[in-house]
């Protein structure tokens, strides 16, 4: 009689992509950075650029993003990651070069450098990662720090009175006339994850057919700071950071949808 | 090559095309406005990058990002935008990255003036920014000069992978004198290996300045200072004046240097034994021909355009061998040969009454 043996199907359904090195992250645990890079790994691979990169690490929790990604990479000073970007750009053009950013970096200390090269219409896409606090130097206030909000360095709540409002970033660079794609994503849940995989991927190529300056903000958390575990932070960032800020699209000119 | 009649800004900014610059990074502010005009117009000709930034921060910044490709970059400046730019300065110096900066220098603190002034001596000497380096620091006296030491200055830069400045005063980035710019030398076609380019065939590059460990981030100062040493031993130069038989030594640099070489040949017609060392590099400072000198003459006056800033390094070369004066003018004033002259009068009598 003949026997028929079922022979297992191996298949590989899930791996690092290659644009990840294979270094652990620092990151804490329940901490977004590291599906924010999944992501922008991801599409780096998909597009096949990844030997035409060049990334621009921040200062902040993600400063090490050069360890993380196996691209071209380098350090900025603090915010002026979009200026070093235009550095290279304007000498690369056809590179791709992307910016990695906290939003201390990019709507605090860096506000200038970013709202410039928005205006420019620098062709650089910029990945912004608010989690509302200073993560790295310990959870301190930023601008994007939700009122009320409790923080190491506004431990009362944040307080309009002494501190005014939390800034927009999407909605402000969105007015200037050099953006070509501004949209903001969340990372609390799937559903949202792959909307923002969606974004970045658009984002870069964006920068690819030279449309304009892209950037995509994704909502993120900061458990340790925020003093939540990893789980609750998820909800909190749905409860809190998206009604103050809307995911959606805030600029994305017609010749995107041709992309 | 012909001699032409040139203003000082733009010959340096000719004299950087020349070197085979590929993109230029300001913000304008006099005393060297001009040389980013200039340039926004030449560097568009050529089809190489010009981006006027929107403050000197994002300057140097975007100078640091450019200089990661391995091209020829180069922002110019003066004082109070070279303040703004020393964040980026110790960066770019922390990353050993190669670059050219001038600066034009203008009356301080503060936002001072904008007349010829050497008040940038120590923010631009000591190590522009924070950290424990030295910046390569040419001086130019002369518009000739001024055109050969941005030569010198990218070379330099490639060289030893540093930062390099160009200090000039108002005065010689604003006068018009004859020189001979050299030939045109295309921009190096291929880049040098640490460059960010994409990594392709090849492991990814990374530039940082960013050392998480104790012991890695002394072994990168350790590797800087041992940069610096060579450069300190292999890289001063310096202009002598009737050195050989003088009693008295003047050392001044840029403009005073020149005020002063009129003031030694006034001296020397009343048959007073003047020499004049005029350095060239202010880092790394001539000191071990100062100290030399020093052996031999009696008495050194240092001129400055300032309160006397590389006063300190002429002492410290001089290690208290010899009386060590100063007669500096300040507040953007550049002094007369004739003031220069009553100052080494006075303490050269002064010397002789003591000898
Ligand atoms: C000029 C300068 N000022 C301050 C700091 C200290 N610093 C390091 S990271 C940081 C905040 C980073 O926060 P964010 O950009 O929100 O990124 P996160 O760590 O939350 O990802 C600050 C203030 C610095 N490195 N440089
Ligand atoms: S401090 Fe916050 S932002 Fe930084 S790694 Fe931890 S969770 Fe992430």
């Amino acid at each position: 009689m003949l026997q028929v043996v079922a022979q297992p199907i191996m298949q590989t359904v899930y791996q690092r992509p290659e644009c990840l090195t294979d270094h652990h992250t620092h990151y804490c645990p329940g901490c977004t950075h590291g599906i924010a890079h999944r992501l922008l790994a991801e599409a780096i691979d998909e597009l096949g650029i990844r030997t035409q990169t060049v990334l621009v690490a921040p200062v902040g929790c993600s400063v090490f993003v050069y360890d993380y990604f196996n691209v071209d990479a380098c350090v900025a000073a603090h915010g002026r990651a979009p200026a070093m970007a235009t550095g290279l750009k304007r000498v690369l053009p056809d590179r791709m070069v992307i910016t990695y950013q906290g939003d201390g970096d990019l709507v605090s200390i860096g506000a200038g450098e970013i709202l410039h090269a928005a205006a420019r219409g620098e062709h650089i896409t910029t990945i912004f990662v608010n989690n509302a606090v200073y993560g790295m130097t310990g959870g301190q206030m930023a601008p994007t720090t939700l009122v009320g909000q409790k923080t190491t360095s506004s431990a009362q709540g944040r307080s309009v009175s002494s501190t005014g409002y939390p800034i927009r970033m999407s909605e402000l660079l969105s007015s200037l006339d050099g953006t070509a794609y501004i949209v903001r994503r969340s990372l609390h849940d799937p559903a949202s994850i792959r909307k923002a995989k969606k974004a970045i991927l658009t984002a870069l190529k964006v920068q690819q057919a030279g449309l304009g300056f892209g950037m995509v903000e994704l909502l993120s958390t900061c458990p340790t700071n925020w003093g939540i575990a990893p789980d609750k932070a998820l909800e909190w960032l749905e409860t809190n950071m998206l009604p103050y800020y809307p995911v959606g699209d805030y600029k994305v000119v017609p010749e995107v949808a041709a992309l | 090559m012909t001699r032409e009649l040139l203003k000082g800004n733009i010959a340096i900014a000719e004299a950087a095309v020349r070197a085979g610059l590929e993109a230029y990074f300001g913000y304008p502010i006099t005393p060297q406005t001009e040389l980013l005009e200039y340039l926004s117009v030449r560097m568009n000709e050529l089809n190489r990058v010009f981006l006027q930034a929107e403050s000197e921060v994002a300057a140097i910044n975007m100078v640091y990002g450019a200089a990661c490709t391995g091209v020829r970059v180069m922002t110019s400046s003066s004082s109070p935008g070279i303040s703004l730019m020393q964040e980026g300065l110790s960066y770019i110096a922390g990353a050993n990255l190669p670059c050219v900066v001038v600066d034009m220098m203008r009356g301080g603190p503060g936002l001072g003036n904008i007349l010829p002034s050497q008040g940038d001596y120590f923010q631009i000497t000591r190590s522009a920014g924070h950290g424990d380096y030295h910046p390569i620091v040419l001086a130019p006296a002369s518009v000739q000069e001024a055109i050969d030491f941005t030569t010198l200055a990218f070379d330099l830069a490639d060289q030893y992978r540093h930062l390099v400045i160009l200090a000039a005063d108002g005065q010689i980035g604003q006068m018009m004198e004859p020189a001979e710019l050299p030939p045109m030398t295309e921009p190096r076609k291929t880049p040098p290996e640490w460059a960010l380019r994409g990594a392709q065939d090849r492991p990814r590059n990374v530039i940082s300045s960013l050392f998480m460990s104790g012991e890695a981030e002394e072994a990168h100062n350790i590797a800087i200072q041992k940069r610096l040493r060579k450069i300190k031993k292999t890289e001063p130069r310096w202009q002598e004046y009737n050195t050989d038989d003088a009693q008295l030594l003047v050392i001044a640099y840029g403009s005073a240097g020149r005020v002063a070489y009129s003031a030694l040949e006034a001296a020397r017609a009343n048959g007073l034994k003047v020499g004049l060392m005029r350095p060239q590099t202010l880092w790394p400072f001539p000191e071990e021909r100062l100290s030399e000198l020093a052996d031999r003459v009696e008495m050194c006056l240092v001129v400055e355009m300032n309160a006397g800033q590389m006063l300190e390094d002429v002492r410290l070369a001089t290690g208290g061998q010899i009386p060590v004066q100063f007669y500096g003018r300040m507040g953007g004033i550049v002094p007369s040969s004739e003031e220069v002259l009553k100052a080494i009068e006075t303490h050269y009598n002064h010397a002789a009454h003591h000898a």
